[in-house]
């Protein structure tokens, strides 16, 4: 085994290489397989389950055995195919799934035991005690069959999404992809052309045919090299289609820096395209498969086709003695092949009776026992043996969107259902088309049909090349011996496992599948799959196509997670959104918390204070007795006019709006269609035909969705638009007995109670700066929300608090925010959770009969107006010192603590450091009926068990007094 | 009376950025005022009137037009974007409002926003990291709202060099973190 001439490597630089530990060198254009191979070494891997020594079996993407782990520290990745890694210098490979090493492997002592592994073996086995699974049975069977190890580590790469655009995409640059792509890029169709391999030619790399008069792999070359210069093509080689989406949408991942030793800086790993396509084709080729036989997944044994393109696209001969055993044409080509490589190569023609029926080597392959078609047996001192059962189409995108593949006997292979997927054309091999002549036609021919049918012209120039037919003798397996036959190299299903499925009545091909694991795993059984089929249905007297197919799902092959979670990660797994006090508040140590992408000041601590509790009651007691301050830009803002604006506010509130006069403020509450509340705020009337709508923090855009739903599709006759202006207004309140004489320092215009009274609004200035004010209250004291642009909203923030240091004023976050509004008795977001209606919350009142609106009729439904339904009540602890927990649920004192004596529970809790104890507001049957009974509150998680009074939910100044001033 | 408040850039600066990253440079762009216009129900032909007399286009669908003093994008049926230069139409919704009178709801939309400025010889292959706008087929004029890493912007095709962002103002940063990682990324 060495290298031999030829093949598209560059000998004149050499790049070094490890794989468990040893060092090696191959050459630019070399996979990790054919270096390893170059350097004789062929045993590559262990197997799943009985750790059975392994080699490559392929050249490509299907490889099965040679999976290892790549790289090392925090790029180490598990279970990468050998055959597909591109060499780059001081790489690096571990084997997998080995201990203590790959020639030395105690877990070897499963193959020993193999009559107790048999499919179904843990099935049955590890049945009891069923507790012992998940702890005990399930990390060991996992330790054992692991598929290689994760580093633990965070992926320092990073890894980009995109968005493409084409008339066509080509999946696949073989000869078919190229013939396609160069009649679509000549005719200026916008084109992309994706292949999976690092070079463009897919299978003429690895031939020796000619295509026009020049070798194909030349040919590739020249067709690449003419595609490159048109602008009108993007040619991305390292990028596979991983799948077909809807509306013509394929998803592809590129691996930009997978054949760097690191990504360069700022450059991404890999990238997740989406591609939207008008048509795509499919070129894929197609997988050859084996046939199984006794010992047939020795290192050593690989596909025909495989054993081809090692020698001519990589240079390398596996063994110097070498065997082949086909049933079909193409393995032909490799024995001339490799014969014109200077190899010794011995024939095994199934199509005459001859069969390689057993292998030895106990590392790699040694010999075969071939039995000939007149009953003679043999044994062939080989080391390498090249085995072609036939190949089957590359139709898994196809059936991605369940599209059943046809079975064709000429090929004997599934072919992909025409239109099983919309606006995607198969050509070539992929198509069942398995010479040169017809890839290259099929694939000029697609392409001249479908841009005729986008309206390009187009004509297909198909240059000379083989067409000769595969002259296939279905044969899958040897019937010989009693030893094991593999199927399914990667999840180590056999003859016999197929046979004990059919046996134990697990005949359906999905059944099949799930009882021996057959085509599960990083390969989804690119080779294994139509041999297990084949098995079946001789095993049951069925034809294939009766026994069943297998369709695939995406990816085509493994995905890395980083590509799918792209940038979106860790800091920036979403984005933020600033108030306009941030900065200023950021500058004094603000506690935020995240509301949506807002992040909100929480609270503010000071310095000396060591608890939140300590900030939040200072806050709560400072504004109280003098001036707070509080940013309430992220609440919802939208802009609502037009001379039908009132109506439509008296459509979307459940209560009355077009009695609202100019310069005044409303609250109103919103209802769902089902008579749930949706949302609660203000309306303020800023002109005749202009309205400023308030939503909470959590529903802007929701309530934004749904008035342009009432506007567009309920009510497109009424003369309304509506626009958000959430962003545009930097909008701070300001509350407290002081609240007016800060105000009065920056405002132009006179806002004593006379000029500017309760439930006020209006536009002003704010030393020349425009600005709106409203005077409303969420805390219970006087309080105003003044608003200025956006830009003016860190001075505005500075402004008030330099304004309020005369008075002592706060800022206050969040927490205190909360505290206030509980005192007073306001519905917030834990009362507003979607099964509560207006009757709940104690704002039955506000729901107007005498106007219709949305939610109203629903909102009266028997089941909603039940007088034990659930209503708002205030709750207090008996004892001061309990502290409430929120969740907690009322039950009558004595009451077991079961769902039939649940009462309602408590939504909100705070403590008011106005009456140094615990409150809380809470949902209880009846409860407009119950104040002054003592309760217990229990909370069965947290173990609480407190007793508690129903009291009026308005806990601070119930009448009001406050607010007015 | 002299305007106390200091005001800031969407960015939170006292002054606009302008970087080059590589092949791109990236401008905050806060010289130019935006109000919504909507036309009232019925009324659509007096709008249109009154824009051409005051010279402010009012492009098709997926488009974005530019005149003297005032441009447009199309945001919805009868709804567009009208920016103007900051520095002469500050208050641009009390400036627009007597040109349209009840004809149309306009609404003061500045603040609401960032605008970054993108130049590059080849913007395909910087937007084609950053959304799903076909930027390859889209000629100067054309402008669409489209979603960058989350957030709903309009992009405006100015020239072929040259493209506006415009996103939500209090995500200033995070667009900001985006294009300027696409901007190292894609080139």
């Amino acid at each position: 085994m060495s290298r031999i001439s030829g093949g598209q490597i560059d000998r004149s630089k050499t790049l070094r290489f490890s794989f468990d530990g040893v060092s090696y060198n191959g050459h630019p254009g070399d996979t990790l397989a054919s270096a390893l191979l170059a350097n004789n070494v062929r045993l590559m891997g262990r197997s799943f389950k009985y750790h059975r020594p392994r080699g490559v079996i392929s050249a490509g993407s299907e490889e099965p055995n040679a999976i290892v782990e790549l790289r090392t520290g925090a790029r180490q990745e598990p279970n990468t195919r050998a055959t597909v890694i591109e060499l780059f210098d001081g790489l690096s490979a571990q084997s997998q799934n080995r201990w203590p090493s790959l020639k030395f492997d105690a877990m070897a002592i499963n193959d020993r035991l193999s009559p107790f592994f048999a499919a179904g073996f843990y099935y049955k086995t590890f049945m009891w005690p069923a507790a012992f699974w998940e702890k005990i049975y399930e990390p060991i069977i996992r330790r054992a069959a692991g598929l290689g190890s994760l580093s633990k580590q965070d992926d320092p790469d990073d890894y980009d999404k995109g968005f493409l655009h084409c008339d066509l995409l080509i999946i696949g640059a073989g000869p078919a992809g190229l013939s396609a792509a160069l009649t679509a890029g000549r005719a200026g169709a916008r084109v992309i052309l994706a292949d999976e391999d690092f070079c463009m030619g897919g299978r003429l790399n690895a031939e020796t045919l000619e295509i026009g008069g020049v070798a194909g792999a030349d040919w590739a070359a020249k067709t690449v090299l003419e595609l490159a210069a048109l602008p009108n093509v993007r040619l991305m080689t390292r990028t596979t289609v991983i799948g077909a989406f809807d509306h013509g949408i394929y998803g592809a991942v590129e691996r930009v820096s997978d054949h760097l030793a690191q990504p360069l800086p700022g450059k991404p790993r890999q990238i997740l395209w989406r591609i939207y396509t008008a048509r795509a084709i499919l070129a894929a080729g197609a997988t050859e498969r084996p046939i199984a036989f006794e010992n047939n997944d020795r290192p050593g044994i690989m596909l025909a086709g495989a054993l081809r393109a090692y020698a001519n696209r990589w240079g390398v001969a596996v063994g110097e003695k070498v065997a082949v055993f086909t049933n079909n044409d193409d393995g032909l080509r490799t024995v001339s092949d490799l014969k014109a490589k200077g190899l010794d190569v011995t024939l095994i023609d199934a199509r005459k009776g001859d069969e390689v029926i057993d292998s030895a080597g106990r590392l790699g392959l040694k010999s075969i026992t071939v039995r000939r078609g007149n009953g003679q047996t043999e044994t062939l001192q080989v080391s390498a043996l090249g085995v072609s059962g036939g190949w089957n189409p590359n139709l898994n995108i196809a059936s991605n969107h369940r599209g059943r593949p046809i079975w064709d006997d000429s090929i004997a292979a599934f072919l992909p259902a025409p239109e099983s997927i919309a606006g995607l054309s198969c050509v070539g091999a992929a198509a069942g088309a398995m010479s040169t002549h017809a890839a290259l036609t099929t694939g000029a021919e697609q392409a001249v049909a479908i841009l005729a049918d986008l309206g390009i012209k187009a004509s297909a120039d198909v240059p000379k090349a083989e067409d000769a037919p595969l002259n296939l003798s279905p044969a899958w397996y040897v019937h010989s011996g009693k030893g094991r036959a593999w199927v399914d190299q990667q999840n180590d299903v056999t003859v016999k496992d197929v046979k004990l499925a059919k046996q134990e009545g697990f005949v359906s091909v999905e059944h099949l599948k799930r009882y021996t694991t057959l085509g599960m795993a990083t390969d989804q059984g690119k080779t294994g799959n139509v041999l297990g089929l084949a098995v079946m249905a001789e095993l049951t007297g069925k034809t294939i196509p009766q026994t069943g197919t297998t369709i695939y799902r995406p990816p085509y092959t493994p995905v890395a997670m980083g590509a799918l979670g792209g940038r979106a990660r860790g800091h920036d797994f979403k984005p933020t959104r600033h108030a306009p006090s941030h900065k200023w508040a950021t500058e004094q140590g603000a506690i935020f918390v995240e509301v949506g992408y807002w992040l909100r000041a929480q609270w503010l601590p000071r310095p000396g204070e060591t608890t939140w509790r300590q900030s939040v009651d200072r806050e709560v007691l400072q504004t109280r007795k003098s001036a707070g301050i509080c940013d309430v830009t992220t609440l919802g803002k939208i802009d609502i006019q037009g001379t039908d604006a009132g109506l439509f506010l008296d459509r979307v509130y459940a209560n009355t709006f077009g009695s609202l006069a100019v310069g005044k403020v409303r609250y109103g509450l919103m209802l769902r269609e089902d008579g749930m509340v949706m949302d609660d705020g203000t309306t303020a009337r800023m002109g005749q035909n202009e309205y400023v709508m308030t939503t909470t923090t959590a529903n802007a855009v929701p309530v934004f969705r749904h008035l342009e739903y009432c506007r567009q599709v309920l009510w497109p006759d009424l003369d309304v638009q509506l626009i958000s202006t959430t962003e545009a207004w930097a909008q701070y309140s300001v509350a407290g007995p002081n609240a007016r004489k800060l105000l009065e320092k920056l405002v132009d215009q006179d806002i004593s109670d006379a000029a500017f009274p309760y439930m006020a609004c209006g536009n002003i200035t704010v030393q020349g700066t425009r600005a709106r004010l409203f005077r409303i209250s969420f805390s219970g004291e006087r309080a105003y929300e003044i608003a200025v642009p956006t830009r003016y909203g860190d001075a505005m923030i500075r402004a008030l608090v330099e304004a309020g240091r005369e008075f002592d004023a706060v800022v206050y976050g969040t927490e205190a925010l909360g505290v206030m509004r509980v005192e007073k008795g306001h519905v917030a977001g834990n009362e507003l959770n979607g099964q509560s209606s207006a009757l709940n919350m104690g704002l039955g009142k506000m729901v107007s009969r005498k106007k219709d609106s949305i939610g109203m009729v629903l909102s009266q439904r028997e089941g909603m107006t039940a007088p034990n339904g659930y209503r708002l009540v205030g709750v207090k602890p008996v004892n001061p010192s309990d502290a409430l927990t929120a969740g907690a649920h009322f039950l009558a004192k004595g009451a077991e603590a079961v769902a039939a004596n649940d009462g309602g529970w408590l939504t909100s809790v705070v403590y008011s450091p106005h009456l140094g104890h615990s409150i809380g507001l809470g949902y209880l049957k009846s409860g407009d009926n119950r104040k002054g009974e003592r309760m217990r509150s229990v909370n069965l998680l947290a173990k609480t068990d407190v007793e508690v009074e129903i009291i009026s939910p308005h806990f601070f100044d119930p009448e009001g007094e406050r607010l007015r001033g | 009376m002299a305007n106390p408040l200091k005001s800031l850039t969407p960015l939170g600066h006292d002054k606009p950025i302008t970087e080059i990253i590589g092949a791109v440079t990236i401008i905050e762009n806060v010289g130019t005022a935006l109000a919504s216009l909507a036309s009232r129900r019925g009324r659509e032909a007096e709008v249109a009137g009154a824009a051409q007399t005051a010279g402010i286009p009012l492009p098709g669908p997926g488009r974005s037009q530019a005149a003297a003093t005032y441009s447009a994008i199309w945001l919805g049926p009868e709804q567009w974007m009208i920016e103007a230069p900051f520095a002469t139409h500050e208050d641009i919704s009390a400036i627009l409002k007597p040109i349209f009178g009840e004809a149309a709801s306009i609404t003061e939309q500045t603040d609401a926003w960032v605008r970054f400025d993108l130049t590059a010889a080849d913007l395909p292959a910087l937007f084609e990291r950053l959304c799903n706008y076909d930027l390859g087929r889209a000629g100067v004029g054309a402008a669409t709202r489209t979603v960058i890493d989350h957030l709903g912007c309009y992009v405006v095709r100015r020239s072929d060099v040259e493209v506006s962002i415009i996103g939500p103002r209090s995500s200033a940063h995070s667009l900001h973190h985006a294009l300027t990682t696409a901007a190292k990324s894609a080139f």
